[in-house]
């Protein structure tokens, strides 16, 4: 039985807003299975003695002077913008979709 | 005259300081053999002639006015990773979404080479959000290994490599989530450095997976790798995992490496790390690598990391799940590609389908996968346990650093491979990985070094050096003492031997 069937590929594709096509669909189910077999394996050595490692430097709470400094002008926050009108991000309509 | 495009950075610096050679002309230089050459090679995804000229008359006219050069490479041009943002320049991570994108600031290493006097050539070819080991996964084709043009220059700097191996400039900057710095220096003959992890600034570096990230230098001697590691490491408030500590002594260390004394420094060679899947011509340049250091006056012993097997399963893992939450902010809305805006689609519409659009196969199989791996249910199996994968390496690396000084191992399993060989295969991609990601789970600093050619193919191989944290200087002594030995072995250094540009097919 695979890890991973064609739907549960087509599931992710949405939470990760992909909008792939069918063929994609076929390819990405058969490359996702065999890398999620190989993978498995930390599953061999992962016991519930050993604490896991989120990051090699272990830091908390790093804190900096609170004192204001420059950051982007409008200008330059909108340079890259897709889209912009009247100083401000424009964006397609987030109302009326589906759900 | 000398053709200024085969000399050291350190060299080049030497001239431009004592004023025999501008660093106009040597600029120009690198600029003529760019416009000669990358054509063929495509290290380059955009080359800034203005800026660079305008940079190295800068550093002229100081020096004209007598002041002291800005820094020992003052002057000496580089080649920039696409990774690492440029104000005003195209910054693109290889990848179509952020085609044309100009950052509005500079990232840190930016701004620390500009402040240096080093001249930035352009910016260089990667797989796209630097997610490959081949360059091929770049949304604007592939770079060609100056060794030979049919294979692969490595990945995902493999811009960077070929941009040095081609002598299109003597410095490059690269960043090494899984290897991606030391395999590209492996296959084309020239030294790359992953430094520990925090000892670079992250500010401006695109996110690929935030934990794994490191910036580092690239060049053809590891004296010149050790001077820009001094330029671009060090504390930066605005990279909150950059560590506040002095940047180890990387230059002093080169340079009593170079005096060819080893006496006293303890080499573990890696078990793990030979056998199946290596090709017989690595392992050989590999043993005759750690007989060199043997004859250097250093004591080598065998040292067993039995976790490092489990290091390319917990990395694909964990760096696909950090990707899917760092690509996620390419939503089509602040910047980046944007399709399907015409009034019918609603917004999480044309974020799907920008999206889709945007991003190459990989990104997408490995931001499904990470998706995958963090959702509840799979949770544990996955990407927890591939967290407690990486305490088990970092215990075996602890464990070794008891007994030795430094590790070494090749720094990938064969010599370059040919484009389009493993496209389809992404295990089989994988795999150019499988030595090079332990350090990077670990955080601890490693070099790759040129070790001769495989008598096989005639094609490059690397030795992979490994240092406990924050020991960056152990990789450069090393590196720099088994660098000498080995041209004066070879009689010459290796990367004089690529052929030249017709010649290489």
């Amino acid at each position: 039985m695979p890890n991973i069937s064609r739907d549960e590929v087509a599931h992710l594709a949405k939470l990760a807003r992909l909008a792939v096509t069918d063929e994609e669909l076929d390819v990405f189910a058969g490359q996702l299975d065999q890398i999620l077999d190989a993978v498995a394996k930390v599953g061999e050595v992962a016991g519930d003695e050993i604490p896991p490692t989120s990051h090699a430097v272990p830091l908390t709470n790093v804190f900096r002077a609170d004192e204001i400094r420059p950051g982007l002008s409008q200008e330059q926050a909108l340079a890259g913008a897709p889209a912009a009108e009247e100083g401000r991000f424009r964006v397609p309509r987030i109302l009326g979709e589906e759900q | 005259m000398t053709d200024l495009t085969r000399l050291t950075a350190a060299e080049l610096a030497a001239k431009i300081h004592a004023r025999e050679v501008t660093s106009a002309e040597v600029t120009r230089a690198h600029l003529d053999r760019i416009a000669e050459a990358d054509g063929r090679v495509h290290a380059f995804l955009h080359v800034d002639t203005e800026g660079a000229l305008a940079a190295a008359r800068e550093v002229d006219a100081g020096l004209e006015a007598g002041h002291a050069p800005a820094s020992p490479l003052a002057g000496v041009p580089l080649a920039l990773k696409d990774v690492l943002t440029t104000e005003g320049i195209p910054t693109t991570c290889g990848s179509k979404t952020l085609e044309n994108w100009l950052p509005p600031y500079d990232s840190t290493v930016t701004r620390r080479l500009r402040e240096a006097g080093i001249v930035i050539l352009g910016k260089t070819n990667m797989d796209e959000f630097a997610m490959g080991s081949s360059t091929e996964n770049s949304a604007y084709g592939p770079t060609r290994n100056p060794w030979d043009h049919e294979r692969i220059p490595g990945g995902s700097g493999g811009g960077s490599s070929a941009s040095l191996a081609a002598f299109e400039a003597p410095l490059a900057i690269g960043t090494d989530t899984g290897g991606s710095i030391r395999q590209p220096g492996a296959v084309t003959g020239t030294v790359g450095v992953k430094p520990t992890y925090g000892g670079v600034s992250r500010y401006g570096l695109v996110a690929f997976s935030s934990s794994l990230d490191q910036a580092g230098p690239c060049a053809r001697t590891v004296t010149d790798a050790a001077l820009l590691h001094e330029v671009i490491g060090g504390h930066d408030p605005l990279d909150s995992t950059s560590i506040d500590a002095p940047v180890p002594p990387v230059v002093a260390a080169a340079r009593e490496g170079a005096r060819g004394d080893l006496s006293g420094v303890r080499v573990g060679v890696v078990q793990e790390f030979a056998g199946e899947g290596y090709q017989p011509g690595v392992l050989r340049s590999f043993q005759a690598a750690v007989e060199q250091l043997r004859e250097l006056g250093a004591e080598v012993v065998e040292v067993s990391c039995p976790n490092f097997a489990y290091a390319l399963p917990a990395y694909y893992l964990i760096a696909p799940s950090e990707c899917s939450s760092n690509l996620a902010r390419f939503d089509a809305m602040r910047y980046g590609l944007r399709v399907a805006d015409d009034g019918e689609h609603g917004a999480e519409e044309v974020m799907s389908l920008s999206r889709e659009a945007g991003f190459g196969a990989e990104v997408k199989r490995r931001i499904m996968l990470g998706t995958y791996a963090l959702s509840s249910g799979y949770y544990d199996a996955y990407y927890g346990s591939a967290q407690k994968v990486r305490t088990l390496i970092t215990r075996d690396f602890t464990a070794a650093f008891e007994r030795v000084d430094v590790l070494v191992s090749p720094t990938t399993p064969t010599t370059a491979f040919k484009i389009g060989e493993r496209v389809d295969d992404p295990l089989a991609m994988y795999l150019a990985d499988l030595c090079t990601i332990p350090a990077n789970l670990a955080g601890n600093p490693a070099m790759s070094v040129p070790s001769g050619l495989s008598d096989e193919d005639g094609l490059p191989v690397g030795l992979q050096i490994m240092a406990p944290t924050l020991a960056d200087d152990r990789l450069y002594r090393v590196g720099a003492a088994y660098e000498v030995a080995r041209d004066a072995a070879a009689g010459g250094s290796l990367v004089h031997q690529v052929p030249e540009l017709e010649a290489a097919k």
